[in-house]
């Protein structure tokens, strides 16, 4: 993590342990006063900060509610119960650690966004970007575990729909499923093993962030203009600077997080979590949390079982192939005026399929949900390849800071 | 490693030793993997979960019940002649997966299926009165819309297969024994 030579620590302790183990160095260098950051950074580049926080906030939270929980058929359902009633302050823990999930969700599909809008998965981020997506669909994994923890009817019913889809693997699909389930239906041996995979994954998850973090700091973030830094004319330290900036941010995300909170702790909570899991009975509507709707949308408008599996990874999996069918070689979307309108149709084409997810698959909506998976992959397929060749980008600033400079903000 | 054997290719005897060290570390690592893996899939006391029988004598004709067997509920329905007809009829109907409604019961009265949507493992809806039976009129599932007719066979929707008829014998007129 280059940059500026390692400071002289005034504090004699600090210096005590720098020269020892150089942590404080290797702090000022990673988030802190000696991390050369393009200066036109705006908001949305606070998001990864944000994730950061929010992961911490689940982690610590979890912590604690795994001291009462308990991960049985039987027991797990009035566990979470006896949280929310007796033990102290459990409903804040639990409300916290269920509506911070959301946001954790919320905050990671902004920051997906801001990357592919800004072209942050272009030469040389590609792999900063795979482990960013890596990072996601732990995520995923990690919040589908946890919400079957309750044991609740959707949490149930949400484990069967889903360990289901790898049944349409050819040939071991149901051998594998029974695997998954360690019984021939979703019993106790399946909430088990979930509760001790959701236990640990989060803290993969940290250990794949820092690598993320690494891989930021070989080139430095991407900025909104997308050209590289030039010298240190182009940047200012991480902190104060960007410190403080994202404090705003951080600030926004506390308070939305106190509202669900502390005003509607159930709001993005299904009815159907209130009934104990039952085997005998579907919910009529089966429901995934909203941050999975999109993509339960896209595995329901493909009427062939293993074909809609195949869509379901694949609209995920196709974020890989994104460094190279943009083919674009210029970076942000604020210098492209054609890919700029694509990606807010893109977007329009996400939110409607997430709309989707959430009705029930029949008639008119069946049909326009296939047409959104169809412009999904389109987007990807070849919009963006086309795009990138037929366009007529915008001339780029010559530096980060000639704009700056010259007073034209940074937009 | 100038002095060590070297043949012509400029492959040296380490080389071998190297790549034969790394191959047995590979299939080390397989070999102690397997346990674990194997230890996630079910345990002896659930493979032993007994078989489980069935009084039918009070069910009605056109009239189901739905048991539990291996922790997965079966659907017990006890056709009447319309519904019989309505199979036997849709035989020759065309069918994504292909199967004579004979093949399906051993008695035509009683359909004796295990009652989870092949598509992701919902319960069809149909079992009890006034719930929907799909267009074909046997089972609805409510999750992603699949059809399924008078002998559990699928008829329209995402699910692939007909439902599972579990292995059952009639211990006598009015007894099932599944599994």
């Amino acid at each position: 993590m280059a940059g500026a030579p390692n400071r002289e620590y005034k504090n004699s302790l600090v210096r005590w342990i720098e020269y020892r183990l150089p942590i404080f160095s290797l702090l000022d260098h990673t988030i802190g006063r000696d991390y050369p950051t393009p200066k036109n950074l705006n908001y949305w580049w606070s998001l990864g900060a944000v994730l950061t926080i929010a992961l911490i906030i689940q982690i610590i939270t979890g912590i604690f509610l795994a001291m009462y929980y308990v991960p049985t058929a039987e027991g797990a359902f009035d566990s979470v119960e006896r949280i929310m009633r007796d033990v102290n302050s459990g409903w804040m823990i639990r409300y916290i650690h269920s509506n911070g999930a959301a946001l954790f969700f919320a905050a990671v599909y902004i920051h997906i966004l801001r990357g592919m809008y800004y072209g942050s998965y272009k030469r040389p981020r590609e792999l900063l970007w795979f482990i960013g997506i890596i990072i996601f669909i732990l995520m995923m994994a990690t919040a589908f575990m946890g919400y079957v923890l309750p044991w609740g009817q959707m949490s149930f019913w949400a484990a069967t729909v889903i360990t289901n889809l790898f049944s349409a693997i050819p040939w071991v699909g149901d051998s594998i499923t029974i695997w998954l389930w360690g019984g021939f239906s979703v019993g106790s041996a399946t909430l088990q093993r979930f509760y001790s995979l959701h236990y640990v994954l989060p803290f993969v998850i940290f250990g794949a962030t820092i690598v993320h973090i690494w891989a930021i700091h070989v080139h430095g973030p991407n900025n909104p203009k997308g050209i590289s830094v030039k010298g240190p004319q182009d940047t200012i330290p991480y902190h104060p600077y960007f410190t403080t900036k994202y404090m705003v941010v951080f600030g926004i995300f506390f308070i939305a997080l106190a509202f669900l909170v502390f005003y509607e702790p159930n709001y993005l909570n299904h009815s159907d979590q209130f009934k104990r899991a039952n085997p005998l009975v579907t919910p009529a509507n089966i429901v995934p949390e909203w941050y999975f709707l999109p993509f339960y949308a896209i595995l329901r408008s493909i009427p062939d079982k293993l074909m809609g599996v195949v869509a379901f990874g694949g609209s995920l999996m196709i974020l890989f192939i994104l460094p190279w069918v943009d083919t674009s070689r210029v970076r942000s979307g604020a210098f492209r005026p054609v890919f700029k309108q694509f990606f807010w149709i893109f977007v329009a084409d996400v939110i409607l399929l997430g709309y989707i997810g959430s009705q029930p698959p029949a008639g008119a909506l069946l049909i326009i949900g296939r047409l959104a998976t169809v412009y999904y992959f389109a987007h990807f397929i070849i919009i963006l390849p086309l795009v990138g060749w037929m366009e007529r980008p915008k001339p780029l600033p010559e530096s980060i800071a000639e704009p700056v400079l010259k007073g034209e903000g940074g937009q | 490693m100038a002095d060590s054997a070297q043949d012509d290719d400029g492959v040296t005897r380490r080389d071998f030793f190297n790549v034969a060290a790394v191959a047995a570390s590979v299939v080390g690592a397989g070999l102690a993997a397997w346990p674990l893996i194997n230890s996630m899939n079910p345990a002896a006391d659930v493979l032993a979960l007994s078989s489980t029988e069935i009084d039918l004598t009070p069910i009605e004709v056109g009239q189901s019940i739905t048991v539990v067997w291996r922790g997965k509920p079966v659907f017990i329905r006890r056709r009447t002649e319309a519904e019989i007809e309505q199979a036997r009829a849709d035989d020759k109907a065309s069918l994504p997966d292909q199967e004579l409604d004979a093949d399906r019961v051993q008695n035509p009265e009683w359909l004796v299926m295990v009652g989870i949507c092949t598509h992701l493992g919902c319960i069809p809806l149909g079992q009890k009165a006034g719930e929907p039976r799909g267009d074909f009129g046997g089972w609805f599932c409510p999750c992603h819309g699949s059809h399924y007719d008078t002998s559990g066979r699928i008829r329209r929707g995402p699910a692939p297969r007909n439902l599972e008829i579990p292995e059952y014998i009639f211990l006598d007129d009015t007894t099932i024994r599944i599994g």
